[in-house]
């Protein structure tokens, strides 16, 4: 049963694509204003995972999602063409238009995300990987999401703008309420700024607080190898 | 040589117009081999609008707009792509078309014949054209989003199944627009070439649209005038005009 405080229940979630049985009797529950990191190796169904979630997946079991939620979606790597005539304030007022949103709130986006308002004028697909990462954001955080959805938000962002970019999830999440799932491959980001983890791999899944869930034990069954990664403390930077 | 009336004026004005705005997201869309190959599924509605002494113009556009639901249900169904569904659809509709249409019915579905334009065919047709325009533009923040990515247009809210319906009927529509001028073989190239020339000259949506609609509609006045003039079908011309435009923008080169 969904109960008030959870954003989202899932139970006995399977998903097929084609033949394979990518997630299988999968379970876990996200609290409203918590954050859910999913970690494991590739192809082990994380964007699927997401996917499934949105609804663009069929799937068997049951996703339940609290009441008017409304989700911001950011997906794995877009391919764009360069020649693509698509602005990013072509994207970004689409957004605005579809979700009934103020011009005020466009720009509070993009100061959130930390996107200089020159680079809208240019085609989305000669953006550098890190500028379209943060303008898809931006794109998410329109329409006052409850929930954001972020597969690896930090890929092909460079090194400040990754905790940039960690410090705004965190702070949309303890601030503004809202839930957030994402998908990460940075083990130590995820024990910094995740309340859960949700492992997926090799038919094993853990589910729990990162300082629970992220044994050596548990990290080494599920990516099939040893994993050394730093533990950052309160205090490390 | 003949001045063009109002109406036929109006009406291939108006079909270049929506050309131009379905050609800009078909091009988006990869879509642009479709055009070509989706105007052949009108070859067996006039096939048979001829054997039941119909309109040819009606024929195809109702074999237009079941072909666009056999193309979306097929890939809904199979998920295979857009591209691969028209082309199956269309091998198909010409065979069946080129059974049921003989010689010179045949000759003037493939390459257009204007002919004398009766009332309602104007009325309807220009109709026609103000629902794709009206469409496009309502839409094109839906179609920005789901061309960019479904999944993100789903979770903005778009109907990414439903707008893709609506898009290739308007699609269809456009080409039944233009048969008329154009006809089944060339019909494609009004919506693929003037998008092309644009998407070579736009950074935007806004300057793609008015690239796209400003040649589509420079082709069609300018070819058919040509046309009037060497006393032949315009058809050939329009699409000549608008090649002409593409290589000109070869030149051009966006930094």
């Amino acid at each position: 049963m969904a109960t008030m405080d959870n954003a989202l229940d899932v139970a006995g979630l399977t998903v097929r694509l084609g033949t394979t049985e990518v997630i299988r009797d999968l379970s876990f529950t996200v609290p409203r204003a918590s954050s859910l990191a999913v970690i494991g190796p590739n192809g082990a169904g994380k964007t699927v995972l997401l996917r499934a979630l949105i609804g663009a997946l069929p799937y068997t079991g049951t996703i339940r999602w609290a009441p008017s939620t409304k989700i911001g979606y950011l997906p794995q790597k877009l391919d764009i063409e360069r020649d693509l005539p698509v602005s990013g304030r072509d994207l970004l007022r689409a957004k605005a238009a579809l979700s009934k949103t103020a011009d005020g709130d466009v720009q509070r986006a993009l100061a959130d995300v930390g996107l200089d308002g020159a680079l809208l004028a240019r085609p989305i697909g000669t953006l550098a990987g890190g500028q379209f990462q943060r303008l898809l954001i931006a794109f998410a955080l329109l329409g006052h999401p409850s929930v954001l959805l972020l597969d690896e938000p930090a890929a092909g962002v460079d090194a400040p703008g990754q905790t940039q970019l960690n410090e705004l999830v965190r702070r949309l999440q303890s601030s503004a309420g809202i839930t957030v799932v994402l998908v990460s491959h940075d083990l130590s980001v995820v024990y910094r700024y995740a309340d859960r983890v949700l492992c997926l791999g090799r038919g094993l899944v853990c589910f729990g607080t990162p300082q629970v869930a992220l044994t050596p034990e548990t990290l080494s069954d599920i990516y099939g190898t040893p994993v050394a990664f730093h533990r950052h403390d309160e205090h490390a930077h | 040589m003949n001045t063009p009336d109002v109406a036929s004026l109006a009406l291939s004005i108006g079909m270049s117009v929506a050309a131009g705005l379905v050609g800009s997201f078909a091009l988006m869309r990869r879509m642009s081999l479709a055009a070509d190959a989706m105007s052949h599924v009108a070859l067996p509605g006039i096939g048979i609008a001829l054997i039941l002494r119909l309109s040819p113009l009606a024929g195809a556009l109702a074999l237009l707009l079941v072909g666009a639901l056999l193309i979306w249900a097929i890939e809904r169904r199979t998920r295979i792509a857009t591209e691969t569904a028209i082309g199956v659809v269309f091998s198909v509709a010409l065979a069946i078309g080129s059974v049921l249409a003989s010689g010179e019915e045949l000759i003037d579905a493939l390459l257009g014949k204007p002919g004398t334009l009766v009332a309602w065919e104007a009325v309807l047709g220009v109709a026609a054209a103000a629902a794709v325009i009206v469409f496009v533009l309502r839409t094109r923040h839906a179609l920005i989003v789901s061309l960019v990515s479904p999944d993100i247009a789903m979770t903005s809210g778009v109907d990414v199944a439903r707008l893709d319906l609506y898009f290739l009927l308007a699609f269809a529509l456009t080409i039944g627009l233009g048969l008329r001028y154009l006809g089944v073989l060339l019909m494609g190239s009004l919506i693929i070439i003037p998008a092309a020339v644009a998407r070579r000259l736009s950074r935007n949506l806004n300057e793609m649209f008015t690239w796209s609609v400003a040649v589509a509609v420079l082709s069609t006045v300018t070819g058919t005038f040509a046309a009037m003039l060497a006393g032949r079908e315009s058809g050939p011309f329009i699409v000549m005009v608008a090649g002409g435009s593409f290589g000109l923008s070869l030149w051009y080169r966006r930094e």
